[in-house]
């Protein structure tokens, strides 16, 4: 294991510095930075012409000034970082990256496990009811959004889930075209999920249209886009929809007492309805806090399930502690929610407040809640676009995966033996199917940054792809590569990732090969 | 709708002989294409492409040859309707002024320009960047995974570090670095470039194949019989690798149109005068509430292109793939289990 990690690295430096070494020729050949002065019409062109050739050590060898940049860059290993100043705008790269860097993340990082949750979710159940309706449905619709240009769809959502819903949002009452829509699309989705034989196909549909003529007519009447928070009932009924949803995919229903520790959970949350508005008030809060708690519930829920016993408490444990991450999330956003009226009616939005460009409204400052608000409807459409493409890649993904499983011998064995549906697919088939996954998603990720580049710029993040197409641009080659050297390091490390993932969840692949 | 379901005890003869009459007395290629031709949203696929292709290829003519679409790409009229609105309209059934085509069917921009044969520019555009990148990427491709395959050893290394490496770069990253130095003026070029650095898949997979196909019978009885290496790549092995490659040649040219949009939206892949659907979009964005349509043309036909060879490659997959079993559906189990009620010649 030790020597597998000591020759990966070596080979992967060796990767990092043969790549950045063709890109900085590369670029060197790409960039101009005389550009400038050769249309200038200044008297003095000859000496701005030769300050520029001596503050960019243009008359050395491209090779040299390469080693004069490593040796910058090699300084990172003891701390002392420099990758050299963007001469436009005379800043040291080091810092113009902190900030970006973070930016990028931000967008991304949601985006990326968004996309993969609702991709794998719909690639399995596509697998499972293969060449139904709903199979050849989900399969178009991945190939169309695969198919989308990310720029294109920018700027549709622009226009139709920004401008035209903060419209929308001035009156907001469902017209009735949108009623039988909503009704007739989820319910029908819902059929085909389920799928079966046609009474149960009809139960699904007159339940789930019921269902959601229900949700729909609430958020009118209560003009739930006006403020959103929910009160307590409402969210009593979706925290212990959630404990439900949870036991049927951990254990199943018919395990009573994973369903009372998921149940006795979503109690905990509803409980804490109240209480949870004066530890809002009285602790100072930030993001670390509020990661803080989430992780404090799902030891509860640990601790609760625990509690419930049985004869396999583990079990149990996990039901719970799954239901506490649902249940937590909806104290926190019940408490973003109750912000959103203050927000939309702010001086700075005045009910406009899903943003089309940028990372932060300028100047609007406030509570935690208030920015964090502001953080997410910023945050809305570019996620919305990163998700769509992704979300297409993993229903292919895992759609493949999970036929390639169920044809399995072992898959027929856990039949046999009598195992419920639920077991064989959630047991069986899903952990199985999820290995060829686990060395497609790092390297997703990494394809997501590249990708970033042009979902930033269309909604004028500055993170950075931004950065680096905005001096790529402008012929300035130090933040340009240092672009180049950071993607070159992600691609590195995500394909060991890769790697060790495959060798950690599938036993027969050896590392030492 | 009710079909006579075969006899019970019978279905598995009527599966058999539908999957009896796939293989008989046929070549490779016959049976690549027979079921290709039951995947419909494969045929679909394929002719959406024939059609949009032949449509650009033929309106506004290619290089010397002239088409039958009346202006050019860059040619400035008088506006035909006020704001340069489209004149193709819908017949009146589907709630339009009756149907009608008119001088500037997909509408005018802000000069006078024909959206229709701006577009159809584009398209063209696309199509070369996809051939020419398909090209590049298949040969280097399928030349470097079959060495790497074939030879293994320390040219398999010295191929595969070097694929390990281009697979690295973030695409769009080194495309706009080219493209920057291709500079807009050459489509052709671009595209021989894009083309250097998108092959790395394709020889990934070839090589997977080559490794076990080289450890099969035929190809000692090809040696044995006398034939050189490169004759046993060439006759022997690319021949059954041919699926592998196909497909994923699919993907790539689908991978290929969208990138050389997104570089020329970037503004570091084709650049005016050149036409490019993606440069149309980034150059039309901004008026996209005044004057929807330049923007809904060519993101419109940048779909049409992806989606369809996106369902071909997955149609050719099915087709090449000898496990893939195609459900028969109940009217074929039916009329299957009819011939052999009649006793009718297989």
């Amino acid at each position: 294991m030790v020597m597998f990690l000591i020759r990966r690295l070596l080979a992967s430096t060796m990767v990092v510095l043969v790549s950045t070494f063709i890109m900085y020729l590369l670029v060197d050949i790409a960039l101009d930075p005389l550009e400038s002065l050769r249309l200038s019409t200044d008297p003095n062109v000859e000496a701005q012409r030769a300050a520029r050739v001596a503050m960019l050590n243009l008359e050395t060898p491209v090779i040299l000034r390469y080693f004069d940049w490593l040796g910058g860059v090699t300084g990172c290993l003891w701390g002392s970082c420099n990758l050299g100043v963007a001469w436009t705008t005379s800043q040291p790269v080091t810092g113009l990256l902190a900030g970006v860097v973070a930016t990028t993340l931000q967008l991304v990082t949601a985006a990326t496990f968004i996309g993969m949750f609702f991709g794998i979710a719909v690639g399995i159940i596509s697998a499972l009811r293969q060449y139904t309706g709903f199979d050849y449905s989900v399969t178009f619709m991945s190939f169309l959004f695969y198919s989308l240009p990310v720029f294109w769809v920018a700027v549709l959502l622009k226009q139709w889930g920004a401008i035209k819903f903060n419209n929308f949002l001035r009156n907001p009452d469902f017209p009735v075209w949108f009623y039988v829509l909503m009704v007739f699309t989820v319910s029908v989705v819902a059929m085909g999920m389920v799928g079966g034989d046609w009474i149960t196909r009809v139960k699904v549909l007159g339940v789930s249209s019921l269902g959601t003529l229900g949700v729909l007519l609430y958020m009118d009447l209560t003009k739930w886009l006006i403020d959103p928070s929910m009160g307590i009932v409402v969210l009593a009924l979706i925290a212990v929809g959630w404990a439900f949803l949870v036991t049927m995919l951990s254990t199943g229903l018919r395990d009573r007492r994973s369903l009372g520790g998921a149940l006795t959970v979503a109690g905990v949350g509803v409980a804490l309805y109240y209480p949870m508005f004066y530890v809002w008030v009285w602790l100072p809060v930030s993001w670390p806090l509020v990661i803080a708690l989430g992780v404090l519930a799902v030891l509860v829920g640990l601790l609760i399930g625990r509690l419930w016993g049985g004869p396999d408490p583990w079990r149990t444990a996990r039901t719970a502690a799954l239901t506490a991450i649902p249940v937590s999330s909806l104290l926190f956003f019940e408490r973003l929610f109750m912000t959103w009226e203050t927000y939309t009616t702010h001086s700075l939005i005045r009910g406009r407040p899903i943003a089309t460009f940028g990372r932060r409204t300028p100047n609007l400052e406030g509570s935690f809640w208030l920015e964090t608000t502001d953080l997410f409807t910023h945050l809305l459409l570019p996620t919305i676009t990163l998700v769509l493409i992704g979300y297409a890649s993993y229903t292919r993904y895992t759609r493949a995966s999970t036929l390639e499983v169920l044809n399995q011998d072992y898959i027929r064995t856990a039949r046999a033996k009598g195992l419920t549906e639920r077991t064989v697919v959630m047991r069986h088939a899903f952990r199985n199917a999820l290995i060829p996954l686990a060395s497609i998603a790092p390297v997703d990720v990494i394809t997501i940054l590249g990708g970033a580049v042009i979902t930033e710029r269309i909604f004028a993040w500055y993170g950075m792809g931004r950065m680096f197409l905005d001096h790529l641009a402008a012929n300035d080659i130090a933040p340009v590569m240092a672009y180049i050297l950071i993607a070159a390091i992600f691609a590195v490390v995500a394909n060991f990732v890769a790697d060790l993932c495959y060798s950690i969840l599938d036993p027969r692949i050896r590392l030492n090969a | 709708m009710t079909f006579d379901t075969p006899r019970p005890g019978h279905e598995d003869v009527a599966e058999n002989a539908i999957e009896l009459k796939d293989v008989q007395g046929l070549s490779q290629g016959q049976i690549v294409w027979r079921r290709f031709r039951r995947h419909r949203g494969a045929i679909g696929g394929l002719l959406a492409l024939l059609a949009v292709v032949g449509l650009a290829f033929t309106s506004i003519g290619f290089g010397p040859i002239p088409g039958w679409w009346q202006h050019t790409p860059s040619s400035r009229l008088d506006l035909i309707n006020p704001m340069g609105r489209p004149t193709m309209a819908l017949p009146t059934w589907l709630g339009g002024s009756g149907f009608a085509i008119g001088d500037a069917p997909f509408g005018q921009d802000e000069i006078g320009r024909d959206i229709f044969a701006r577009t159809m520019r584009g398209v063209q555009t696309s199509v070369q960047v996809m051939v020419i990148i398909g090209l590049v990427s298949a040969v280097l491709g399928v030349l470097i995974g079959a060495c790497a395959g074939f030879y293994r050893g320390w040219i398999d290394q010295g191929l595969m570090r070097l694929t390990d490496l281009i697979i690295t770069f973030p695409l769009v990253v080194v495309g706009a670095v080219l493209g920057k130095i291709a500079g807009g003026g050459n489509v052709a070029l671009l595209a021989l470039f894009l083309g250097l650095l998108i092959w790395p898949g394709m020889a990934r997979l070839v090589r997977g194949d080559f490794l076990s196909l080289r450890e099969r019978e035929f190809v000692d009885a090809a040696r044995v019989a006398g034939a050189s290496d490169w004759r046993i790549i060439r006759k022997h092995m690319i021949p059954n690798a041919m699926g592998v490659i196909i497909v994923n040649l699919t993907l790539v040219m689908s991978a290929a149109i969208l990138l050389e949009a997104a570089l020329s939206y970037l503004g570091f892949g084709v650049q005016t005068p050149n036409v490019s659907l993606g440069l149309m979009i980034s150059q039309y964005q901004s008026a996209f509430s005044t004057r929807p349509w330049l923007f809904w043309w060519p993101g419109f036909f940048i779909i049409v292109l992806v989606l369809s060879i996106n369902f071909i490659g997955d149609g050719l997959r099915d087709a090449f793939d000898p496990r893939q079993k195609k459900v028969p559906t109940a009217r074929q189990m039916a009329r299957a289990a009819r011939k052999i009620e009649k006793g009718a010649p297989q």
